[in-house]
């Protein structure tokens, strides 16, 4: 099957204006007669149910949660990068676009990835419009600041908390299409298939988490905005529910999945302190501005109190690396140094299974150069967090932090319209694989969130249902009954298997397994160890799982087991992608393929492609399909921080 | 056709009417307390004062009028407000531990119905025929006397102080937290609300324990 | 690392009809560094592993932002320490050989769903009555064609702080929902997108929060002692204020809304 991306052609500042003429309507009267569900309601999916509510369409909103607010949209502290140049510092949509792409390794589509940059400007326009209440400066208009590493200052923000603001903004947007009618509402209820009539996406299968009720919503398209996977290795900074189950059961059902392999580790997380850790939570990026990243120079010291080791007996090893970006390299470098240093055995902190796993970041010179004052202005609501979790002032302490998976940039593959292989499925947000290629900047995955949700999906839904005939498949089908049949025997076989292990054990061990071989660097060897073990130990989830309780009532272990199964089978592929995958770039590190000084190596002759797996029945043997990549505005280069 | 929203439909105007009757409590005994204070003044000061208010008719019927709507009014929300409070929490936790309440606004929905069984005791004690507490007669124009006469009994001065003690708590919460209810806030002089409440429950309290105490001690002289 | 043994005192309801109970537990051995939520997890391992139901609660992002955690935890929604939900509430807040309560919000209009988990629907309701500013997709002006004072959005992002997590309700000794009410109101009326739609905005909003049964506010003041954001109850006297203003000065009607 040849991938077509269906990118417009011409030239690139035109090709979204192109294409939104070229798109097909639908007549406003005939729009309720559609039948549009949503899965997920975060920036992309929240976004998208309440833009198309709007437009008239009878749009079944669904997610795991107990309200549409909680989505993990919610979590993200920094903010939202736009191309407004409201800071007179050269900005630009071209600029904004060209960073992404080098930011992304060149490893996006660069008509999409313009797309986004275009579109920046707009979400910034309607956040506001809705009352989102972004960080201004005196004069009454919208502050910005620097963030990631950026050279201008195009990130929007409310304090620490703009991803809140903006899916407060997405929510209450719903909530008025709830109200008026052409949005229900499903909280609580879980996505566990996708229901496919002769190769066309026409509807779900749910579990009502409160009752257990089985239950299929046929439907005229299927938009999939169902977040990413990172909790494969069990402990990241995602949601404790975020899960992978209806990408996963999508990709079953036709969907290819791309690029699973990049997978981004965010360097400033708070360190695992003990075997009972459940999540890991991040500090903001904002920290490295002033805070100094450092071990000691000598093991002996790792176990001191980091206040008796005098600074000639410390090693600020960003600083000695990279002197020219020191401690504001890039998320990924800055990951994988923190780890080589504990890997050496100069970590910090307390041992956990057997290792020191965290770096200092101390803000002694920060307080000495700013005071205490300006320091807790800037860092104060974090460094209270950070106290709140760990018991020490960074104040008084250097902070300890650690890498930790953060964000998925791979998903299921999608073309221009964001409709993935499946015609009528549609996937929007961080589910999707397309446009941050294999690394993504700090304030932009809000941003694609949002430009997915309000200003993407709504026309190009709109493009694929004018094409449709409404209403073409009814709840009584065969298909219909028959994949409802296959959820409810699964559900009942995952209470039936009577073994002795909760999932959360099976994932523990699972998530361990792939962060060592397949976390911040990884090594054929490694892979191909994992590749073994995977399947041995889902055997083994089949054989010896143990799920209390009925099926017909709400049933968190149900839930979780449900989810395990699929991580296990996307682990797999996830290790297999990155075997694949013969280079390094972005989030994706192959010790194989290094610089002399430890850099990562693309290879653009070879894997300049997006790599869209398909499912082939058997989770070990998936097939591969290939999309080239092109690049005709930003041409390849290699990224170099020193 | 739907019901159109009243103001006394919702808990906020509900809380509103409550507070709007219970200020113009709040100045009736303000006005009360002040009125009685006379009875320092000795008894031709005392009376004279009694048989002014009782000869001004309309001055008499207004207030009386206006009190008996605002008593009314301020049970009745208080009793809706009340019954609505409980169905809202059908099972109470086991355990529960208060973070910054006040003593006062707890005790609000115990210190109202009995101040409501005191004034009735109140009005009862002093007004024709007057309950004959103590060995008196209740005369319709020497008040005096029978102010004098009915505090040198000393249960009865203790109950008006207990009530007078309960009234001051109440009126307490009741003072600031009307301010709150009727969205009289601004950062400026919030913080100053308390002290306001507190300072005139306090001299309320003090004014009115002031009388029966000075009766019981004998710095209130029966009429010579 | 230092541990602790507690005995836990647990609301245990396998669904809304069943009356439900405390059920004693033991948990041993928790390292004082985790969370709440993890020494749970450590007990509902264990529960599990003898083949007992593990206790159900609700929890999602567990760094204190999604609003889904919550649990009266020895007589305070979200326990002892104050601005901090129960994800981010830590073991050495407690003593070797404490006793922990652990109950549920108490609302009739969040009933119980089983355990420590409860519906908060009504707080859905209650921001689909108006708790937004009626923005189209895709066709506003310019984000800086409006300036908006720098006090006026500092203030009104403190009422957008609201994580919805209803300790506000649960603290209230009237079960009200005043505070999470107010904090959406101030939110919106507080920025001037938000004033065309003021006067409706405060009128539907109140009267859903009526509708759904919650109680009304006395001004206990404990809604603010809970709420892990710290939100302010000034911000209930502006939505008295306002709605108080509304109702006596707007030119239509409204029609009083029901339970859905």
């Amino acid at each position: 099957m040849e991938l077509r991306s269906n990118e417009p052609t011409g030239p690139i500042e035109a090709r979204w204006d192109k294409h939104r003429f070229d798109m097909k309507l639908v007549n406003p009267a005939n729009r309720r007669k559609y039948q549009v569900i949503v899965v997920g309601t975060g920036l992309a999916g929240g976004a998208a149910a309440a833009a198309l509510g709007e437009q008239g369409y009878h749009v079944k909103a669904f997610c795991y949660q107990d309200s549409p607010r909680r989505a993990h949209s919610i979590a993200a502290q920094g903010g939202i990068n736009a191309a407004k140049n409201y800071q007179n510092d050269g900005d630009s949509v071209f600029r904004l676009f060209y960073d992404t792409v080098k930011g992304g390794d060149f490893r996006a589509r660069e008509s999409n990835v313009y797309r986004l940059a275009q579109v920046s400007v707009n979400i910034i326009d309607q956040c506001v419009a809705q009352g989102v209440p972004f960080a201004r400066e005196y004069s009454g208009l919208l502050a910005n600041r620097s963030f990631g590493g950026a050279q201008v200052s195009r990130t929007f923000y409310a304090r620490g908390q703009t991803g809140q603001q903006l899916l407060l903004g997405a929510y209450q947007a719903l909530e008025r299409q709830i109200d008026a009618g052409t949005v229900k509402m499903f909280p609580r209820t879980e996505m566990l298939d996708l229901i496919v009539v002769d190769g066309v996406a026409r509807g779900i299968v749910t579990r009502d988490m409160v009752t257990g009720k089985v239950q299929a919503h046929v439907a005229d398209v299927v938009l999939l905005a169902t977040g990413g996977y990172g909790n494969v290795f069990f402990l990241s900074t995602n949601a404790k529910g975020c899960n992978v189950t209806a990408s996963w059961r999508a990709h079953r059902r036709g969907a290819f999945f791309a690029n699973p392999c990049y997978t981004q580790i965010h360097p400033t997380c708070i360190p695992v302190s003990g075997a009972f850790q459940s999540k890991l939570t991040l500090m903001s990026e904002s920290l490295r501005n002033d805070g100094r990243v450092w071990v000691p120079k000598r093991q002996e010291d790792c176990g001191k109190d980091p206040a008796q080791i005098p600074e000639s007996e410390r090693d600020y090893y960003l600083e000695r690396i990279y002197p020219s970006f020191g401690n504001l390299v890039p998320r990924d470098i800055a990951s994988r140094r923190a780890k080589n240093m504990c890997d050496q055995g100069m970590g910090v902190g307390p041992v956990v299974d057997g290792a020191r796993r965290g770096v200092y970041l101390d803000f002694r010179d920060a307080i000495q150069r700013l005071g205490h004052k300006a320091v807790s202005e800037r860092y104060g609501n974090l460094f209270d967090m950070y106290e709140r979790i760990t018991g020490e002032s960074p104040y008084t302490h250097p902070m300890r932090i650690y890498p930790a998976s953060h964000y998925t940039m791979g998903g299921l593959w999608v073309d221009y319209n964001l409709m993935s292989t499946i015609p009528g499925l549609f996937v929007g947000g961080e589910a999707n694989f397309s446009d941050h290629g294999a690394n993504r900047l700090g304030a932009s995955a809000l941003m694609q969130g949002l430009a997915d949700g309000y200003f993407v999906l709504p026309y190009t839904v709109g493009n694929y249902l004018a094409q449709v005939k409404p209403g073409a498949v009814a709840e009584d089908h065969p298909e219909v009954k028959r994949v409802v049949a296959e959820v409810e025997e699964r559900v009942s076989r995952l209470l039936s298997i009577g073994g002795t292990r909760s999932p959360d054990s099976f994932h523990r061990e699972l998530g361990q397994l792939i962060w060592d071989k397949c976390g911040m660097s990884r090594t054929a060897e490694g892979l191909t160890e994992a590749l073994q073990k995977i399947p041995e130990l889902r055997e083994q989830f089949w054989s010896d799982l143990r799920v209390t309780g009925g099926g017909e009532e709400l049933n968190q272990t149900l839930e979780k087991a449900g989810r395990v199964a699929d991580f296990f089978e996307l682990a797999e592929l996830l290790c297999r992608d990155a075997l694949t995958r013969e280079e390094s770039c972005g989030g994706h590190f192959r010790e194989e393929f290094a610089t002399e000084e430890g850099e990562a190596k693309r290879d653009d002759e070879h894997f300049q492609h997006v790599a869209a797996w398909q499912w082939s029945g058997d989770p070990s043997k998936p097939n591969l399909h290939q999309e080239a990549l092109s690049f005709e505005y930003v041409k390849p280069s290699a990224r170099s921080y020193k | 056709m739907q019901k159109a929203l009243t103001l006394a439909d919702s808990t906020v105007g509900k809380k509103a009417l409550l507070a709007v009757s219970g200020l113009v409590l709040f100045g009736f005994v303000l006005g009360h307390m002040v009125g009685n204070l006379q009875v320092f003044l000795g008894p031709e000061v005392f009376n004279g004062y009694a048989a002014t208010l009782k000869g001004n008719l309309p001055l008499l019927w207004g207030t009386r009028i206006v009190l008996s709507v605002s008593v009314v009014t301020h049970i009745v929300m208080a009793v809706q407000l009340m019954g609505r409070s409980s169905k809202a929490r059908p099972v109470g936790y086991r355990k529960k531990d208060n973070a910054v309440t006040s003593y006062a606004a707890i005790t609000m929905k115990l210190s109202g119905p009995l101040l409501f069984f005191y004034i009735a005791f109140h009005i009862a004690h002093f007004t024709a025929p007057g309950l004959a507490l103590g060995n008196y007669e209740h005369s319709t124009t020497d008040v005096y006397a029978n102010f004098v006469s009915a505090f040198t009994i000393p249960w009865v001065t203790a109950l008006y102080v207990i009530a007078q003690l309960l009234l001051g708590l109440h009126l307490y919460h009741g003072a600031w937290s009307l301010f709150q209810t009727l969205g009289l806030s601004h950062p400026r002089y919030d913080g100053k609300k308390r002290l306001v409440a507190q300072v005139f429950a306090l001299l309320i309290m003090a004014g009115n324990v002031a009388m029966p105490i000075a009766v019981l001690v004998g710095v209130i002289p029966p009429a010579g | 690392m230092s541990t602790i043994n507690l005995t836990l005192h647990v609301w245990r309801q396998s669904g809304p009809n069943d009356p439900g109970g405390f059920k004693d537990y033991q948990a041993k051995g928790i390292s004082t560094h985790a969370s709440f939520l993890e020494m749970l997890d450590v007990v509902n391992e264990e529960l599990a592993a003898r083949g007992e139901e593990p206790i159900a609660f609700d929890h999602d992002c567990r760094e204190g932002i999604c609003g889904m955690c919550g649990m009266v935890v020895n007589g305070r929604p979200h326990g002892p320490q104050v601005e901090t939900t129960t994800c981010q509430l830590h073991m050495r807040q407690f003593k070797d050989g404490d006793e922990v309560w652990i109950e549920p919000w108490r609302a009739r209009s969040f009933p119980v769903i089983k355990d420590l988990v409860v519906d908060r629907s009504a707080f859905d309701r209650i921001i689909a009555a108006g708790g937004y500013i009626s923005a189209r997709t895709g066709s506003p002006r310019d984000a800086n064609e409006i300036p908006i004072p720098k006090e006026a959005s500092d203030l009104a992002f403190e009422a957008a702080a609201c994580i919805g997590c209803g300790a506000c309700v649960a603290a209230c000794p009237n079960a009200s929902a005043a505070l999470f009410t107010a904090a959406k109101l101030a939110h919106l009326s507080l920025l001037p997108q938000g004033e065309p739609e003021q006067q409706d905005r405060v009128r539907k909003m109140v009267s859903q929060m009526d509708a759904e049964g919650f109680g009304h506010c006395t001004n206990h003041f404990e809604c603010m002692a809970a709420c892990p954001k710290g939100i302010s109850v000034d911000y209930i006297a502006k939505m008295n204020r306002d709605f108080l203003k509304a109702m006596i000065t707007a030119r239509t009607d409204l029609p009083k809304r029901e339970k859905q």
